[in-house]
This record gives structure tokens, C-alpha cells and sequence, in this order.
């Protein structure tokens, strides 16, 4: 097991190069002059052009940018804004506010996919299964900043029980209406998977064994039959995993949240290289950890999955 | 080329730093000398709408509107804009132009930064010779390059700025545009800096300390990303009268959101709406909608080597050509109103701005006349091919190109169209193309427009129509527009420069190098909270004005 794990962290090393690589390269040939967009209307002077560029290593080869770059993350330095922010300390104001984020929408979506899901593949066809179908669909056929719009102008503007936008306020208890948002985007697949493994589950033989030992039915169903079913719905939640980062993205732009996914789109919109290669490799290695971990759940799920070498 | 940089739409409003004030013509405040409004609430925060700056807030080096709209409310500078973009004397005593080429700045005693430190005319010198080295990298360079001493090559001292005593200095420059010189004086870059900021530009970047009507909170008043808390100065003397108890901008993603917010009551004011809302923000905020017209013109360009357009049957045709053009039925239909017909080749915000010019009926929309025009000029030489206007197709522009077209079309009954190229960068290139012979090449008008650095009428005009200017598309070349915007420039007399531009633009009229179309607007709204909301001649509301109801 503990050889297991070590494999699968040193994996990470590839990983990290490669995606700072990769996304280094891409933001390398952005089309466009950041350092010129920088000025503005008013053209600077030739010199002052190329002095600023030097100063943030853009008149170097790529090859040579991207030595700098990692050199400086090897002694903890992801390198500054163009305000003169340190990267380290933007990424970690606003990497706690997208993990709440995250973990409330998570909890959300399997809260609801878990529920809905269950009570859906026990009654099978009847009005509460047709409906939970029909909601499910309009969730997963809805773009999420459609669902985050509408949210927005009817929960938070029209009826006033939310605030409609974020910004400093953004502790646990304030992320309510976009975690629910983010969750709802979430929950429709889960759900599906959820119902259709449960259904699978119910005709196991051990199932059938546990009824037969005289066992009631609120033992047979948690115990027996949910956890048993959780295993793809969990699979599925690591691969939505990116689904998720995406949807946070696009979430804390509409609610004004002063998360990770704001700070990158901002940052992208300004060719600001060393904020959007530190911020997207965060997101590959939370990405890889994030299914390490769920691999790992397997084992607890079910002991017939284990990890041998 | 800063001109065309409305293309670039969508980061409106970067151009002008922006002082805090000024206003807009036929704006809603008729009290602007200030008593808060029965029921205003001196201590009252007004939360306004704003974007985290790019830059450190070090005043020569922010030139976009995020961190300008701060700097204006902490910083003071020799002179404020009013709410019709003249010039006033704020930590200046007088500002007095000596010769075309030397201005004498006299600074009121007794003003302080809020370190307690005096303001002296050292605190100008070092702050703008800081702001003009190389080495220093500030993004506001470009402001210094007409004092003696500028260089663009190396570290240079301005040596035209010399100190008589703590409260006077000289400024000699090395071309004669003293006069507007004197007009560049409320900008941001031109912004004194307490002694404290040269010992760490870096940490004084983030937690300024200035003179100005507002100062930070305690604590942590900038919260990176999240929004910045100003409160009143009460050191501050100068004519900007706070009305309120602070400032406090929140920053925002995205316009939508800040019209969410606004439509709840989170924020009191914004400054801009979004295209989502643009067509319903009227009806929904009502009277407490703001749409007047910003510092930005809008034309397009017929350079001199378009074929039918020079000597006097050019003459006729470009006047017949923009008497054709229904402007208001085009501002009215095509923009939801959000663009105001033009009458001039400056902005309604830009002191000295009047829609009285002799010859302005030229931009009136005349069907006869246009026609009648049109077949004197075919007289000359008859009419054949197309009329048509190059423009960028990533900017939004076919809908107007095509109106504007289809109206000369119907009007003048000739073929007119667009000429599209993908984006801003081609078309500049197609624009600014020259043959062998030094002569452009581009065959068809071309849009063109400008959004002014500071509110002047010469900011207008010279960088567009005199001859060899950097932003003058149709090489247009005309003695004695030259010589009356030199004059202008280097009058003494604020009310010879207006005679000086008033008597070139007549000339433009006639001339019409550039056809005017309309001034944008800005955009904006306040909850029912807030009273006395005016806007600036650079778009961003006089914050300080703003009272607020409990």
C-alpha cells in the first residue's frame, strides 16, 4: 500500500514538468504584447518598452523565460504580478476561498446525488423516479452560467435571500448560493450513476441474503446496498474532478468570489505568464492528488480492491 | 496609437488616468460648491464599483482607470478638473504660463500629506523627475517628455524643473505648448510624492500616503482583489469638499456582477454597465440611469489620396457625404442611444466645447443639400466605384459601418459598404501602407477616433489634424490649422487658446478630413441611497460630491 502511494507521488515529478512546460509554452505564444497593453493608450518610448520587457525576462528565448521560471519555484518563489505581488502570496489568499468553494459544492452534489439517487432506484418508475429524471436533465442540458445567472437575478436580486456577489465576505457560511450552484451543475451525472447502481446492487445475491437473514430493510439499504454502490459514483466524481475547477471558474466570475479561477482568468486576460503557469500546474497537481486519493478510497469501499506493489 | 484604442473595446476608458473630477456637461448637480443634501450622512461609506489595480498605487506609474480612480481621490495635485473639465487650482496658489515655453507654479502654504509632512514644491520636482527616469520604469513616462532634461535614451534629470523657494518652482520645456502644459497639470502623473515614498517606492506602492480629499483606512485598507477602503481627509483644503465619510471600492470581475449588486443595493454607484443590461438600464434604474456623452470622438477618415476626394470637388463630396449620414436615427437604433451625435471634432465634456460652431450644419442630416452637393462635385469629375469605410471586424463596428453606409447609399443613391479587415492591427496596417511615392495607399475612409488624455480641445486636435502628427490618418495638411493650434498652445490667455481651437475647428468643418459621427457615452447608475451622483469629463463619477442617505 505505502509503496503504492510512493509510486504514484513520484509520478507527480513528469507531471509537474510537463504541465509547466506545456503551459508555459502556451502562454509563450498567447498572440498579443502584455508589456504593450500594459501602457495603454499612451505609447512609450522604444527604451522604456524594452527595459520593462527585460524586467520580467520577456526578451529572453522561451527556453531560457521557462529556466527562470522554474528556478525561482525550486526556492519558493512563483515569481510576481505585474502590480509587484508575489504569486505565492495571491495563490495562497485565494486558494482557501476556492477550496471552500469546492468542498461545499462537492458536499452538496453528493448529498443530493446520494439522496436523490437511492430513493430514485428504489422507486422505480413512479412519480418521484420520473421526476427526479426530468430535473436531472434540465441541470445537465443547462450550461452552469446559465444556472448561476438565474440563480443570481432570482434567489439573490428578485427575493433577496443571498447576497448577489461575494467579494471580502467569503467564509464558509456566505458561499451558499454559488457552492449550490456549482453542486446542482455537478449532481445530475452522480445522480444518474447513483440510481442505475443502486438498481445493480439490489439484485446482488448478497442482497437477497441479507433480506433472507430476517435483516430490515434501513439495515440492508445503508449498509449493503449504498456502500457498495459508491464505488462508481466516486470514480466519477474524481474524472468530474476538472468538470469541477472549470465550473469554480466560471462561478466565482459571476459571483465576484476572490478565488483561484477569478484570479487565473484575470491574470489570462493580462499575459500574466508566471501567475497562470503557477496557478493551472496548482490545479494539474490537485487534479492528480485529488485521484490518488480517490483510488485509495476504492480500498475502503471495497476490501476486495487492494494495492499490491 | 493611442487613438484607435476604442477598438480594443471592452477596456474602455484606459487612456485617461483620470482625475476624480470633473464633469460632465448638462450633468444633474446644480449645487457643485456642496452642501450635503438635506439628509446626507457626513459619515456615510459610498461603495462604488471599481477593478483592482494592475499596477502599484505609485502615481507615474498607473495609467489605467482601476488604480487612477484611487489616486485620484488620495492624491492632489497643483490643479483638480471641475465638473465641466476646466482646469482649478488645487495645491496650487497659481500656475502661471511665463512664455511659451516656461510656466511659474506658486503652491498654497500650510497644505500637508496626511504623514503630516508640508507639501513643497521639492515634493513635485522629485516625484516627477522620479517618474521620467528610464531606470524607474514608470508607465507614465511618456507625460515628462516636454520638460527640459527628458530623455527617452538614458537617465536624464529634469533640468527644467528648478526651485525657487519651498513654495515656487519653474518649469522650462523644450517645445511651446506651455499653455497646454498648464492643462496636463490635474493628471495623475503629475501627482506630488511625500519624501517617505523615495526611500521604498516598493512599499509605498502599497500602502500610499497622500494629500489628497481621501486617505486609506486603518488597517489593512487595500484587500488585494477584494476592494480598498478610503475614509475623508480632514487636512485636505483644497475645493474637492468631501460630502461623505469615505470611499469604498469594491472590485469586481465583471460588469455583471456590479449591476447585480447594484439592483440589490450592495453598491451605491457604478461607473459602467453591462452589455447584458445596456438596452433595459434606463427602464430599470429610471431616473437614477446616467448615459451622457464621455471624452471619446468618433469619426471616420477620408485621407487626401482617396481618389474623388481632394481639392475643391473633395471638399464637396466629404460635406455631401456627411450630410447624408442620419445620426441621430443611427445613435437612436443601432446604440440604444449610448452614442450622442456629434458637433464638433472635440467631446461636450472638454472645456471650451460648443455646439455652436459656424459650419457645424455640415454634421446636421440634409438630404437636398447632400444631394445638391454631391452632383456639383460630379461636375468637377463624375462619380464612379463604391464608397466605402475600412473597419475592424473584431470590435463590434459592422452594425454603424453598415447604417452609416446604407444612409449615404439611400441618400446620395451611390454604392457605399464596408471594408472589413479581422482585427485592429491589420487594419492600422492597411491604413498606415504608403506607396513609392510617400503616399498612402488605402482607397476608402477608414474609422478613426480618439479618447482624450486629459480634457483638453488641443489633445483633440493637434495629435489628429496637423500636418505630420502622429495620429493623422488622412495626412491632412492645412498652414493655417497649424498655425492657430500652435497659437492656441502657447497662449497665455485660457480664453485666446479657446478663440485659437474654436477658429481651427471652423476651418475642420470646412475642410473635413475627418468625418464626425458621435461621441460615446458613459454609462452608469446609483441606488436610491445616494444623491448629488455627477460624472467626470473622464467617466468616473466626483466620488467626493456623493452624499448619502441613512
Amino acid at each position: 500500500m505505502l509503496s503504492y502511494i510512493i509510486r504514484r507521488l513520484l509520478q507527480l515529478i513528469p507531471v509537474f514538468f510537463g504541465a509547466t512546460l506545456l503551459i508555459y509554452a502556451l502562454v509563450f505564444l498567447m498572440p498579443g504584447d502584455p508589456i504593450a497593453a500594459l501602457f495603454g493608450d499612451k505609447p512609450p518610448s522604444p527604451q522604456l518598452l524594452a527595459a520593462v520587457r527585460a524586467q520580467y525576462h520577456l526578451d529572453q528565448p522561451f527556453l531560457v523565460q521557462y529556466y527562470y521560471y522554474i528556478l525561482g519555484v525550486f526556492q519558493g518563489d512563483m515569481g510576481t504580478t505585474f502590480s509587484g505581488q508575489s504569486v505565492n502570496e495571491v495563490l495562497s489568499r485565494t486558494l482557501p476561498v476556492t477550496g471552500r468553494l469546492a468542498i461545499m459544492a462537492i458536499g452538496i452534489e453528493f448529498t443530493l446525488a446520494i439522496i436523490v439517487g437511492t430513493v430514485s432506484a428504489l422507486r422505480k418508475g413512479k412519480i418521484f423516479d420520473n421526476g427526479a429524471l426530468v430535473v436531472s436533465l434540465v441541470f445537465l442540458s443547462m450550461p452552469i452560467f446559465v444556472v448561476a445567472f438565474l440563480g443570481q437575478y432570482f434567489l439573490a436580486i428578485k427575493l433577496g435571500w443571498f447576497r448577489p456577489t461575494i467579494g471580502g465576505q467569503n467564509d464558509w457560511g456566505d458561499l451558499w448560493l454559488p457552492a449550490i450552484v456549482l453542486g446542482l451543475s455537478l449532481f445530475a451525472t452522480s445522480m444518474r450513476l447513483m440510481r442505475g447502481s443502486v438498481l445493480d446492487t439490489l439484485n446482488q445475491d448478497w442482497v437477497r441474503t441479507a433480506y433472507s437473514k430476517g435483516l430490515p430493510r434501513y439495515r440492508v439499504i445503508p449498509v449493503h446496498v449504498l456502500r457498495n454502490s459508491l464505488i462508481p459514483v466516486i470514480t466519477n466524481s474524481a474524472t468530474n474532478f476538472g468538470v469541477l475547477l472549470v465550473g469554480a471558474t466560471v462561478t466565482e466570475h459571476i459571483f465576484n468570489i476572490p478565488g483561484v479561477g477569478n484570479t487565473l482568468f484575470q491574470a489570462t486576460l493580462k499575459h500574466e505568464g508566471p501567475t497562470i503557469v503557477s496557478f493551472v500546474t496548482v490545479f494539474v497537481i490537485i487534479y492528480v492528488l485529488v485521484n490518488l486519493l480517490v483510488d485509495l478510497l476504492y480500498g475502503l469501499l471495497d476490501p476486495r480492491i487492494r494495492y499490491v506493489r | 496609437m493611442k487613438r484607435n484604442k476604442i477598438a480594443l473595446a471592452g477596456i474602455a476608458l484606459l487612456a485617461a488616468g483620470t482625475l476624480a473630477l470633473a464633469g460632465c456637461a448638462g450633468g444633474s448637480n446644480p449645487d457643485s460648491s456642496g452642501k450635503p443634501a438635506a439628509g446626507g450622512d457626513a459619515s456615510a461609506i459610498i461603495k462604488t464599483n471599481g477593478s483592482e489595480p494592475e499596477n502599484p498605487l505609485i502615481p507615474t506609474n498607473t495609467n489605467e482607470v482601476g488604480g487612477g480612480k484611487i489616486l485620484d481621490s488620495i492624491f492632489a495635485g497643483l490643479a483638480y478638473y471641475d465638473g465641466k473639465g476646466a482646469l482649478v487650482n488645487d495645491m496650487a496658489e497659481e500656475i502661471k504660463v511665463d512664455s511659451p515655453t516656461k510656466l511659474t507654479v506658486t503652491l498654497k502654504k500650510g497644505q500637508k500629506f496626511t504623514d503630516g509632512t508640508e507639501v513643497k514644491a521639492d515634493n513635485f520636482i522629485k516625484a516627477w523627475d522620479y517618474g521620467a527616469q528610464l531606470s524607474n520604469k514608470q508607465l507614465n513616462q511618456s507625460w515628462f517628455s516636454d520638460i527640459v532634461g527628458f530623455s527617452t535614451d538614458a537617465d536624464s534629470p529634469l533640468t527644467g524643473l528648478k526651485k525657487v523657494d519651498d513654495t515656487t518652482f519653474t518649469i522650462e520645456l523644450s517645445s511651446p505648448v506651455a499653455a497646454d502644459f498648464a492643462t496636463r497639470l490635474g493628471y495623475s502623473a503629475f501627482y506630488p510624492l511625500p519624501d517617505v515614498a523615495f526611500k521604498d517606492m516598493a512599499a509605498f506602492g502599497e500602502k500610499p500616503i497622500g494629500n489628497g480629499p481621501y486617505k486609506l483606512a486603518e488597517g489593512e485598507a487595500w484587500k488585494h482583489g477584494v476592494s480598498i477602503d478610503l475614509v475623508k481627509n480632514d487636512d485636505y483644503q483644497g475645493g474637492r469638499k468631501v460630502q461623505n465619510g469615505g470611499l469604498t471600492i469594491t472590485f469586481y470581475s465583471s460588469l455583471d456582477a456590479a449591476y447585480a449588486d447594484l439592483q440589490s443595493g450592495e453598491v451605491d454607484v457604478i461607473d459602467a454597465i453591462p452589455d447584458t443590461a445596456i438596452s433595459t438600464f434606463e427602464s430599470d434604474l429610471g431616473d437614477r440611469a446616467v448615459n451622457q456623452p464621455a471624452a471619446i470622438f468618433q469619426s471616420f477618415t477620408i485621407g487626401e489620396q482617396v481618389a474623388h476626394f481632394s481639392g475643391e470637388e473633395g471638399k464637396l463630396r466629404r460635406a455631401a457625404i456627411s450630410m447624408s449620414i442620419d445620426r441621430e436615427a443611427i445613435t437612436k437604433t443601432v446604440f440604444n442611444n449610448t452614442r450622442t451625435p456629434a458637433s464638433d471634432f472635440t467631446s461636450p465634456v472638454i472645456d471650451g466645447w460648443s455646439d455652436k460652431l459656424d459650419g457645424a450644419d455640415v454634421l446636421k442630416y440634409n438630404k437636398d443639400e447632400a444631394k445638391k452637393l454631391w452632383a456639383e462635385a460630379d461636375k468637377i469629375s463624375p462619380w464612379s466605384g463604391t464608397f466605402q469605410i475600412a473597419y475592424n471586424s473584431d470590435g463590434g463596428h459592422q452594425t454603424w459601418v453598415d447604417a452609416v453606409s446604407n444612409s449615404i447609399k439611400n441618400t446620395l443613391g451611390i454604392e457605399a459598404a464596408g471594408a472589413p479587415y479581422v482585427d485592429f492591427a491589420t487594419l492600422r496596417a492597411a491604413v498606415n501602407a504608403r506607396g513609392a511615392d510617400g503616399k498612402r495607399t488605402i482607397q476608402t475612409a477608414n474609422r478613426s477616433g480618439w479618447q482624450a488624455d486629459y480634457p483638453a480641445q488641443y489633445n483633440f486636435l493637434f495629435p489628429l489634424y496637423s500636418t505630420g502628427a502622429s495620429s493623422n490618418d488622412g495626412d491632412y495638411s492645412n498652414p493655417e490649422v497649424d498655425k492657430l493650434l500652435e497659437e492656441g498652445a502657447s497662449a497665455t490667455d485660457s480664453k485666446k487658446a479657446t478663440e485659437d481651437f474654436t477658429k481651427a475647428q471652423e476651418i475642420l468643418l470646412k475642410d473635413l478630413p475627418a468625418i464626425p459621427l458621435w461621441y460615446s457615452n458613459v454609462s452608469g447608475g446609483y441606488s436610491e441611497k445616494v444623491q448629488n451622483v455627477t460624472f467626470g469629463w473622464n467617466s468616473v463619477p466626483l466620488y467626493y460630491e456623493i452624499t448619502k442617505t441613512k
